[in-house]
């Protein structure tokens, strides 16, 4: 249960929970919530300074369920890459935190969502990976490995595409993959991506209770659990706290964040830096060879430019401009008359 | 002989495309602008980069009509593909100017015409050293010939050779050569017409400028204050974002060098649209520009938009459907496709603009509609108008306030908390239908909300009662009514005691306009009625009851217009009969008048239909 804590702003984490959840009992999507809700807390952000997107299916709906004083949109299947690109542009000061599934972003929407990447919008993009269409009751989706089982049998003969590796190729700048049980894990993924400027895409394996948790199934909460290949642990710290918090020289590493913050990873098995493309497909690679879900932070990039930074827009948001910048005056409508009359 | 006609003249060139005849026949429709001469030109081009046919047709008329002309005085028979076909689309009487380089082939002779022959490859290897340059060189030639031939001065051609190649002396002076070869080789041949003369008209189109309609939508939408435009790559609308991209840095930078604008080439036209929406939903102007195909892909979204009350701006350039149809020529066939885009109960503000500072003005207030009534809005245009040269008074900027709408700021939301008013978001306070909007970035807290497609209640919240959802439907149907009073009124033009009326709109009214004057030649007046927006208003109604018979011009097959009409006031239906042209070419006052008389006439024989064709066709 939420604390009565106050964070920086003096909000509870009360004031970051949203309607009641409507999903399943038991479904990974409101473990997601609860970190989101978790991680917007500690990171003391004014959730009116946030916009929720969704598309369709289940863990679409969840946007509803987090951040009630936040506005929200739960657009069309598929299209919430889009959707939020052009939210984005209208208000750049605002942070997006766009929540999708497997079968909204691999299937239906995989075009957009890659083009998304390729602009590097900011957005923390989650993506409530399930291997299967709960919403219209169990179909396989774009994730489900292939040889995995359906409830009634049916088996998979398509291979998976893997999000967090497409993200990677596609563009996006900052990369994680977590699983929905693991709140240690996934909140500080989700104040860092929230705090990155730029693409950030979260897949998180996030088991469906009712059509996707038997025997067989490569996305059931006891298959995942069991093949679970963390990275690191990590901590997240925020610009305004103390860096010097429990960062250990030689085991950890420290990556930046644009605002200041900070990710303080520790490692566990294996020298990893994130910021290295080629390393991080590579160790994606042989994760997906070894039937692993490889999860942490996977792939970062500082360096390059979020969208509205590339395309030079100003400090304040496109929605707010006046009639006085946004109409040209009268003269210059006559020079082009004059030239059009050449 | 026929009398030779001052400054009445329709020039066919027929060319290759890809030949570089879209740079000679700009000169040639330039220069006879210039001289003053009401002019119109209409480009019949393929869905092809090179070698298929392509025609531009010039019609020079002093009394001022600008719709494509189905007669042809002139025909420049400049590609040997289509040939065999040209020298019948020229009337008799008519003048053909072909290459006579080689001997003219039998089966391209005809009786009537005068052949006039020019040896242009013959010159062009003279004059064009070797290259690919050549080839388009040789379409300089025609310019040259029909300069000699029908009186155009070659100190304007040199003039606008200037305008068009203003900082390359080298092309200017290339190009020059040609064109002057042209003319000597008339001149030297003792070759002459006397069907026609041009004759300059001092200050004849003193102020008029000459543009697109997709020019002068996307400087609407730039005045109109357009900040997020998404757009997919589609003909005809293409050249409508890209005059966008062209205009955006020179008229909309920021002191401190930002743009106040973002324009963003989409991956498709469904990501367009998305971006549109959800950049409306912030509060920005935002729009897109597409076709056919498009308007297609992008139903799903606009559905969101309506009933989510998402303000965005969609221009629909329309070409020949359906699929990909003709992609590079003008129909007025997405009438029904955008008045009720989307599944479910849906219907749209749409604006049909009819001549440049239409497309200028009505782009501009496209905004103000969409955000007034917090749903997509429509600006119907076509390829016609769209991508073809348009003379036209100087676009007029109106430079009334932005209307934004009931969009409520943190300042208002704080009286009416002070008021003990309570915001909900799609209640319906004024009874109008339309209700009061926030958008995110609003700190007050009690402005954030939950947007969604699917069924919500007058609090925005998911629900799927069915009292909240028959109440919502009601009440968009209700802002549909309202939005009856706000839309632009037709333009009426009514005579007392006259019977007959005719409605068009878009595109359709140059053609209309003209032929109402050839049918009041041939002895039946009508009264018109220029649609300028959907819904319909009661200034249609009121035209419909006044008249016993109403003809409705439409550049389609299935007389979508009147549909809507008929739908409308079925106690008027019966009234209208429909005037459709639908093969890809631009509407012209001949075909109007042929339906029409057909209709008046009823029983007509296929004799008198022929001579009647004849006559339509001498006026």
């Amino acid at each position: 249960m939420a604390g009565e804590k106050a964070n920086r702003i003096h909000l509870t984490e009360k004031d970051y929970q949203g309607a009641p959840s409507t999903m399943c009992k038991g479904c990974g999507h409101d473990a997601i919530s609860a970190s989101i809700i978790r991680a917007f807390f500690e990171s003391g952000i004014d959730p009116r300074k946030v916009v929720k997107l969704s598309g369709i299916g289940c863990s679409s709906k969840t946007p509803a369920y987090f951040l009630s004083p936040s506005f929200g949109f739960n657009a069309v299947h598929g299209r919430m890459s889009a959707v939020a690109t052009g939210a984005n542009l209208g208000n750049h000061t605002l942070i997006s935190v766009g929540v999708s599934g497997d079968g909204d972003t691999s299937a239906i929407g995989l075009g957009n969502f890659c083009h998304m990447m390729r602009r590097n919008v900011n957005i923390t993009y989650v993506i409530e990976n399930n291997g299967v269409y709960g919403l219209t009751k169990g179909q396989f989706s774009a994730t489900a490995d292939k040889g995995t089982v359906m409830k009634g049998g049916k088996v998979n003969d398509m291979p998976a595409i893997d999000l967090a590796e497409l993200a990677i190729t596609m563009g996006a700048t900052y990369v994680a993959r977590s699983f929905s049980g693991d709140r240690k894990q996934l909140a500080p993924l989700i104040q860092g991506a929230a705090a990155h400027n730029g693409c950030a895409i979260l897949d998180i394996i996030s088991p469906c209770v009712t059509f996707n948790n038997h025997e067989g199934s490569t996305k059931s909460l006891k298959y995942a659990k069991e093949h679970l290949d963390p990275i690191h642990d990590l901590d997240f710290i925020p610009y305004f706290e103390n860096i010097e918090v429990d960062y250990e020289e030689g085991t950890d590493t420290q990556v930046e964040l644009h605002d200041g913050s900070h990710i303080i990873l520790h490692k566990l098995r294996r020298d990893y830096d994130p910021r290295d493309q080629m390393q991080a497909l590579q160790a994606l690679h042989s994760a997906i060879a070894e039937g692993k879900f490889l999860t942490g932070l996977i792939y970062y990039d500082p360096t390059r430019p979020e969208f509205t930074a590339e395309i030079n827009l100003p400090e304040n948001p496109l929605s707010q401009l006046g009639q006085d910048i946004l109409q040209p005056p009268a003269e210059l409508l006559d020079q082009i008359n004059a030239q059009l009359m050449k | 002989m026929e009398p030779v006609k001052i400054n009445d003249l329709n020039i066919c060139v027929a060319t290759e495309n890809g030949s570089g005849s879209a740079s000679s026949n700009n000169i040639l429709f330039k220069a006879i602008f210039k001289m003053g001469i009401p002019c119109s030109s209409k480009n019949m081009f393929p869905s092809n980069i090179q070698g298929l046919p392509t025609w531009y047709q010039i019609r020079a008329s002093a009394e001022g009509y600008y719709a494509r002309k189905d007669v042809i005085d002139v025909m420049v028979m400049f590609n040997d593909a289509t040939a065999a076909q040209d020298i019948h689309r020229v009337r008799d009487g008519g003048v053909i100017l072909y290459d006579s380089t080689t001997l003219l082939p039998t089966h391209l002779k005809r009786d009537g015409v005068q052949y006039l022959g020019i040896p242009a490859n013959k010159l062009v290897q003279e004059l064009v050293p070797a290259s690919p340059l050549r080839t388009k060189q040789r379409n300089m030639l025609y310019v040259g010939a029909l300069a000699y031939l029908f009186g155009i001065d070659m100190a304007v051609i040199e003039e606008v050779l200037h305008d068009t190649f203003g900082k390359k002396p080298a092309v200017i002076e290339s190009n020059l050569v040609c064109i002057e070869a042209g003319y000597k080789s008339m001149k030297e041949n003792g070759l002459a017409q006397t069907i026609a003369r041009l004759a300059p008209i001092p200050n004849g189109n003193k102020g008029k400028i000459v543009t697109e309609g997709n020019t002068a939508c996307a400087l609407g939408a730039i005045y109109g204050g357009a900040t997020m435009i998404s757009w997919y790559p589609i003909t005809p609308s293409s050249s409508l974002a890209e005059s966008m991209e062209y205009y955006l840095p020179r008229l909309r930078k920021m002191k401190d060098g930002k743009n106040s604008y973002a324009i963003v080439q989409a991956e498709d036209e469904i990501a367009a649209a998305g971006m549109v929406v959800g950049a409306g939903w912030t509060g920005a102007r935002a729009m897109t520009s597409t076709s056919g195909p498009g308007l297609s892909l992008m139903n799903e979204m606009i559905g969101l938009a309506y009933f989510a009350e998402i303000p965005c701006v969609f221009f629909i350039i329309q070409r020949g459907g359906p699929s990909t149809g003709l992609p590079t020529r003008t129909q007025q066939a997405d009438i029904q496709l955008a008045y009720y885009s989307s599944h479910g109960d849906t219907r749209h503000i749409l604006l049909f603009p009819h001549d440049m500072n239409s497309c200028f003005d009505l782009a501009r207030r496209s905004f103000d509609f969409a955000e007034r009534f917090q749903t997509p809005v429509f600006v119907m245009s076509d390829l016609d108008l769209g991508m073809n040269l348009w003379s036209s008074d100087p676009l007029k900027l109106n430079a009334e306030p932005f209307d934004r709408g009931k969009l409520l700021t943190a300042e208002q939301l704080e009286q009416w908390e002070k008021q003990g008013k309570k915001f909900r978001r799609y209640f319906d306070y004024d009874g109008d239908g339309i209700p009061y909007r926030t958008v995110p970035g609003n700190p007050n807290r009690k402005a954030a909300y939950f947007t969604r497609g699917s069924g919500h209640d007058a609090d925005a919240r998911y629900s799927e009662d069915e009292k909240d959802y028959k109440e919502t439907l009601d009440r968009l149907r209700r802002k549909f009514e309202t939005a009856r009073k706000y839309v632009p009124k037709p333009i009426v033009e009514m005579t007392e005691g006259v019977r007959t009326g005719v409605i068009c709109f878009g595109s359709s009214y140059e053609p209309t306009r003209d032929a109402r004057e050839r049918l009041r030649v041939l002895g039946l007046k009508t009264n018109h009625l220029l649609l300028r927006a959907l819904p319909l208003t009661d200034e249609s109604k009121k035209f419909l009851a006044a008249h016993d018979v109403i003809y409705l011009v439409e550049q389609n097959r299935d007389g979508q217009m009147a549909a809507i009409f008929k739908e409308e006031w079925p106690e008027l239906a019966a009234k209208i009969r429909s005037v459709c042209i639908y093969d890809g070419l631009p509407a012209t006052a001949g075909e109007i008048t042929r339906q029409i008389r057909a209709y008046e006439t009823q029983a007509t024989t296929g004799a008198e239909e022929w001579r009647e064709k004849k006559l339509i066709a001498s006026i």
